[in-house]
Formats: structure tokens, sequence, C-alpha cells
């Protein structure tokens, strides 16, 4: 006996066709402020000489992390612009940090929701747990009719895949505040404002951080995938090299991804260590 | 009991289960049902039975009672940490289980400051930070709460720590501050919550002769909670007594010591270890008043008046025991135009450590009577013995 297969596959095409058709307006008007926001970070990243952006890093690692994060951002650096990855580098600095920003601000206040309200924690967990499990590659294929090919797909893609831990350890922050401490702040009469910014937030801060660092870590593990549709940057470069078949391309490329992850995570990891 | 005296918060009939079926639970209760058997047939838990007493306004009130009594319940029903089932807890006119929300945070701010028993002092905020917490939620502004938290702290003995965080603090130095952060707060009631418990003992006696100065001066009203008997008897102008949810008893150390209601609270008492009863520190009242070392004349002598004595004892800041100023050098040094008292005390007074046997004051009275010190192994003054309070131990020990 035949059992009639569940059209699951059409009624998720049909569902995205719809909302491309429909919502152009909307994908449109996203695409549009994507395209600006990342123009505009690029070009200013562009227009800085190579060796003052590298100054200005290495400053601030000096100035959050010590001396020695400064040293490996120096060197780490100076390869990357020696071996002329200097410019997909920069692509891809963009991309990490433009998909992390739009992830946090979006974040955030679904984070503090989610720890806040039982019923919204149910709702999102599951929700999170498919974004995450999801294999990214799917993510670009409705990118694609939504933001066309190039970087706002790729940030798209992006965002959905590296937020779930921003929202995850904002929710795990703010739900390990020690309840005697949110006892003290009802005994004083702070209301649910006061309560959130003057305690939950606060102490919920350095976790905050680490998912924040999580984030940025699987923005940049994407890099390779959006080089697929057409993001610029190191993950191109890298894409170029697998289609040339050339490794020693690719190493170079993908050594330039490692120093980009170990500078960003050394950074945001002191980032949360000074404001303890 | 003193009926002229202002009641400040009036509990009556107040009952707490936990569970999701009170009702049933209560009806139970009322069938006659006890704690054990309730929680067996409904699977409820009857926090606190039909509790009725009253928080005499400027009264230090203890609330007694082992783990499980539901003194922690008690009290977080008071400012309604915790809802309460049925009863009423009316304070100033406002019924506090029945308020609004906004009501009751206004009614929170007006009325209580509490103080936990682990502290819960906020990590993330300086000391001086803590202690504004409570005027910041009011919103006072800056400029006049970080002058009141900066009083408050030197009244805590804590001036210079007002930029250290609280994990950079001794146990009982927190908890300074956690007096301090309520105290600073100026509400109506100031609610303790196991304050000391988590103190090492000889800081928890301390903290507890300062709670009592701080009292005689402020006459702030007070609900202590503690589980340990010396404690409360040490300390409470009255005690209530609790035991599985219920009131046990109600009445002054004296009365539960004296009379006490029922085998069990016969039986707490007999806890209380009957030797150190006998000691002067069973005898032992805190200092109402000292002097300074750097009081002039005319202060100590107005101290004094104020609390009809003749003599005071005079301690320098860390409260070591300097000297006796009586009321006729006091009189003479002022006469004289002196600055200080320093120059004018008399030795001529008798010193003991707290374990000193009682039927041993008795013969170190002088002619003079003045009260004997009782003094730590820093001759720091702990408190003082007068003559009537020997005899009247010594008596009470007889009739047992």
């Amino acid at each position: 006996m035949d059992i009639i297969r569940i059209p699951l596959g059409d009624w998720i095409e049909s569902g995205l066709t719809w909302l491309t058709s429909e919502y152009s307006i909307v994908t449109r008007g996203i695409s549009r402020f994507t395209q600006t926001g990342i123009d505009v970070l690029n070009s200013a990243l562009f227009w800085l000489p190579e060796w003052a952006l590298l100054g200005l890093i290495a400053l601030l690692c000096w100035r959050l992390g010590g001396v020695r994060l400064a040293i490996g951002a120096i060197a780490g650096l100076a390869l990357i612009w020696n071996l002329g990855l200097w410019e997909p580098m920069i692509e891809t600095l963009t991309l990490v940090v433009f998909a992390t920003l739009v992830a946090v601000v979006i974040a955030m206040p679904v984070g503090i929701a989610a720890a806040l309200s039982e019923k919204l924690y149910r709702l999102i967990m599951p929700i999170l747990d498919f974004m995450q499990t999801m294999p990214a590659f799917v993510y670009l294929i409705p990118a694609i009719p939504f933001f066309g090919i190039g970087s706002v797909s790729a940030i798209f893609a992006t965002v959905i895949f590296s937020m779930p831990p921003a929202i995850r350890f904002t929710t795990l922050g703010i739900r390990q505040v020690p309840v005697e401490l949110i006892e003290a702040a009802d005994a004083y009469g702070a209301n649910r404002t006061q309560k959130l910014f003057k305690v939950q937030l606060p102490l919920s801060l350095p976790t905050v951080m680490a998912g924040i660092n999580q984030t940025i870590m699987l923005a940049l593990s994407m890099v390779v995938i959006a080089a697929m549709i057409g993001a610029d940057g190191l993950g191109s470069e890298v894409w170029r090299a697998i289609q040339r078949l050339r490794p020693g391309d690719g190493f170079e490329a993908g050594i330039a991804v490692v120093i980009l992850a170990m500078l960003l995570d050394r950074l945001t990891q002191s980032l949360r260590k000074t404001r303890r | 009991m003193d009926e002229t005296r202002n009641v400040k918060i009036k509990v009556r009939g107040l009952s707490k289960v936990f569970g999701k079926q009170p009702k049933k639970a209560l009806e139970l209760r009322d069938q006659g049902l006890k704690r054990p058997e309730i929680l067996e047939k409904t699977g409820q838990t009857l926090g606190l039975s039909n509790i009725s007493f009253d928080v005499y306004e400027g009264e230090l009130l203890v609330i007694m009672g082992l783990s499980g009594s539901g003194k922690s319940t008690l009290i977080r029903c008071l400012n309604r940490l915790i809802d309460t089932t049925e009863g009423d807890i009316i304070i100033d006119d406002e019924n506090i289980p029945t308020l609004s929300e906004k009501a009751l945070l206004e009614c929170r701010r007006r009325h209580f400051s509490m103080v936990f028993q682990n502290f819960a002092l906020f990590p993330h905020r300086t000391v001086q930070k803590n202690v504004e917490f409570g005027l910041e939620i009011r919103g006072v502004d800056p400029a006049e709460r970080y002058k009141i938290a900066h009083e408050t702290l030197t009244q805590v003995g804590l001036e210079g720590w007002e930029d250290a965080y609280p994990n950079q603090l001794s146990g009982g130095m927190q908890q300074r501050v956690g007096l301090a952060r309520a105290l600073a707060n100026d509400a109506s009631v100031l609610l303790l919550d196991e304050a000391f418990s988590a103190l090492d003992p000889l800081i928890r006696k301390d903290m507890q002769q300062e709670l009592l100065e701080l009292q005689s001066r402020m006459q702030k009203t007070t609900v202590f909670i503690t589980h340990d008997l010396d404690e409360a008897l040490n300390i409470g102008d009255r005690i209530v007594l609790l035991k599985d949810g219920e009131v046990v008893q109600i009445g002054t150390p004296e009365d539960i010591l004296t009379n006490p209601a029922d085998d069990y609270v016969r039986r707490f008492i007999e806890g209380v270890d009957r030797s150190r009863i006998l000691t002067a520190e069973s005898a032992m009242r805190p200092v109402r008043t000292t002097a300074r070392e750097s009081d002039g004349p005319r202060t100590a002598l107005h101290r004094m008046r104020e609390h009809s004595i003749d003599s005071i004892y005079v301690t320098d800041r860390d409260r070591n025991l300097l000297g006796l100023l009586e009321v006729d050098s006091a009189s003479q040094a002022m006469e004289q135009g002196a600055d200080t008292i320093t120059d004018y005390l008399t030795q001529d007074f008798r010193k003991v450590p707290p374990e000193e046997p009682l039927h041993n004051l008795f013969a170190m009275f002088s002619e003079k009577g003045f009260p004997i010190a009782v003094i730590d192994e820093q001759e720091r003054l702990l408190g003082v013995v007068v003559k009537g309070a020997v005899l009247d131990q010594l008596a009470r020990a007889g009739e047992k």
C-alpha cells in the first residue's frame, strides 16, 4: 500500500515564493539598508591606509588585552598584508562585524524576554535548536530569492546561523542571577525596569559577552560558505582555490581566517574580563 | 500587654499554603488537621497557620523558631516577597495582601528595609553604591543619596571602604554594608532575616551589640528573625516563638524563660546552657550609652542626664574601655574648662569577662554601686551588670 508522501518541501517552497513576491518591498528595504551599511563600513576601513588601520587595531589590543595581544595582532595582520590578502580580510571583517551587530541587536531583547517569561522561553528554545542545527547551506537557498546574489544574502544567512548563542547566553545570564539578589531588589521596591537595568543586566554581562564572542566565531565560520553565494572576502579566496585546485592559495586564505578569528576572540574575551 | 504603645504592624489570621489548592489545605486545617496530615492528604504544605501578633512602634521584635517553623516565610509575607493565602497585615492603615502591584512597590519603598542572611549585596556595585540602592530606587537625587550613604557607612564603622567591592570585605563587614543599605533607606520598619547567622560567634556578638546601640539611638521598629534562642533572648524586646507554622508563645525574654507556655517552649529553653545563664553575661545589659574619649565634659554630662545615670563608661573608637567618668568629675572638668574628659577618669570600678560566675559578682559592687563592666579579651566593653540584675538572676536560679 502506498503511503502518501507529505509534500513538506512543496509547502515550504510555495511559502517562500509567496513571501518573496508579497514582501518584496520589505526584502528590498532590508537589502538596501544592509548594502549601504556594508558599503559605508567597507569604505571607511579601506579609506585608512593599511599601516594606520594595523596601528589602530594594535592600539586597541594593547589597551584591552595587553602587550602580548598587541604584538600578536601586529604580527598576524602584517602577515595577511604581506600575503596580499588585506582587501579580502577587510571585506570579511566588515561582514562579520555587521552580521554580529545585527545578530546582537535582535538577540538582546529576545534573550531578555525569554529570560523573563517562561512561556516565551519554551517557545524560543526549540526555534533556536532549529536555527543552529539546520545545515547552514540551507539558509543560502532562500536567501538568494530574497536578496539576490551577494553580501546581503551572506549576511542574512550568517545572522540566522550565528544569533542563537547570543540569545541563549543572554537568557542564561539573566536566569542565573542569584535569587537572593532579585529578592533584595524586590524588597527595596524596585520595579521591573529598575530590576532589569540595575541588577539583572549588569550581573549577566559577562555571560552575555561570552555569547557575543560565540556569535562572532560562528559568523566567521560562515565566511567560506557565504562565498558560495557571492560574498566577497577571504571565503571567496578559499572558494577560488578549491575550484582551481590550488592548496597553497587555499591555506594562505585559511590562515588569514584563523588569524582574524583569534584576534576577534581574544579581543572580545579581554573585553569581558575588563568589565568584571 | 502594653496597651499604650502604638501598633506599627498588625498581623491577623495570617496563613500561607504552598501548593496549587490552598483552599483545600485550609479546610483540613479548620477541621483540626496538622501540617504532616495535610501534606499527606493534599500534597499542600501549610507554611503558616493563623498567625496573629502586633509589632509595636520602636520595638525590636524577634521571631524565633527552628528551621521549618515558617519564620523565613513569615518575614517575607510582611513585605509580600511571598504572597499570603489568607489574613491581614496592616501597616499604617494599608492592608499589604490586598495592595495593587504599584501600591505594593510604593509600600515597600516607604515602609520596609531588609537585611539578608547571606548579605545579598550586589557584587557589581561598590559599597557606596550598594548602600545607595534603596534611595536610587526611590529616585532620591544623586548628591543627596551620596551624602546619606556616606553618613550611614560612617555610622556602621565603614568609612574609607566606600569604593571597595563586596567581595573584598570580610563577612562581618559585608553584613555592616547590608545593615547600612537598610538604614540609609530610612524606611519605617527594619526586617532582619537571620542577619547574623552566617557570621562567626565573636563578630555575631559584636553585631548584636551594635544593633542594640543603633536601636536605642534610633528607636526603629525592627523585626528580627533567628533560630538561636540566645540571640533572641539577648536582643529581643519581645519574642514570637514559632513552631510548625504556628505561634507557640509571645512575650518578653523574661516571660519566656520564667513562664514557658508549653512543653515545647520548656524543652527549648532547657537547651539554653544553664551555666551560661548564671554568668556575668546572663545578667549583663547592653550599655545604654557610653562616652567617647574625644567627647568634652559637656557632652558626657548631657548623656548622663539623658539616661538618668550618675557615671558613664568611656571608650575609644574601637570600644576599648578607658575608664569611668563620675558626674562630679565631669562637672569639675567643665568648670576647669577642659576640652576632653580623659584626665578625669577613675579606674575605681570592677571589670569581668563575660564567663565570670554570677555569685562572684555580688561581692564586687563597691559602696558607690557603679555597674560592673563586662569586657572581652581585647578590653572592649560588651555590657554592664547592675546590682539588681544579679539578684534577679540568682533568685530565678533558686526557683529551679
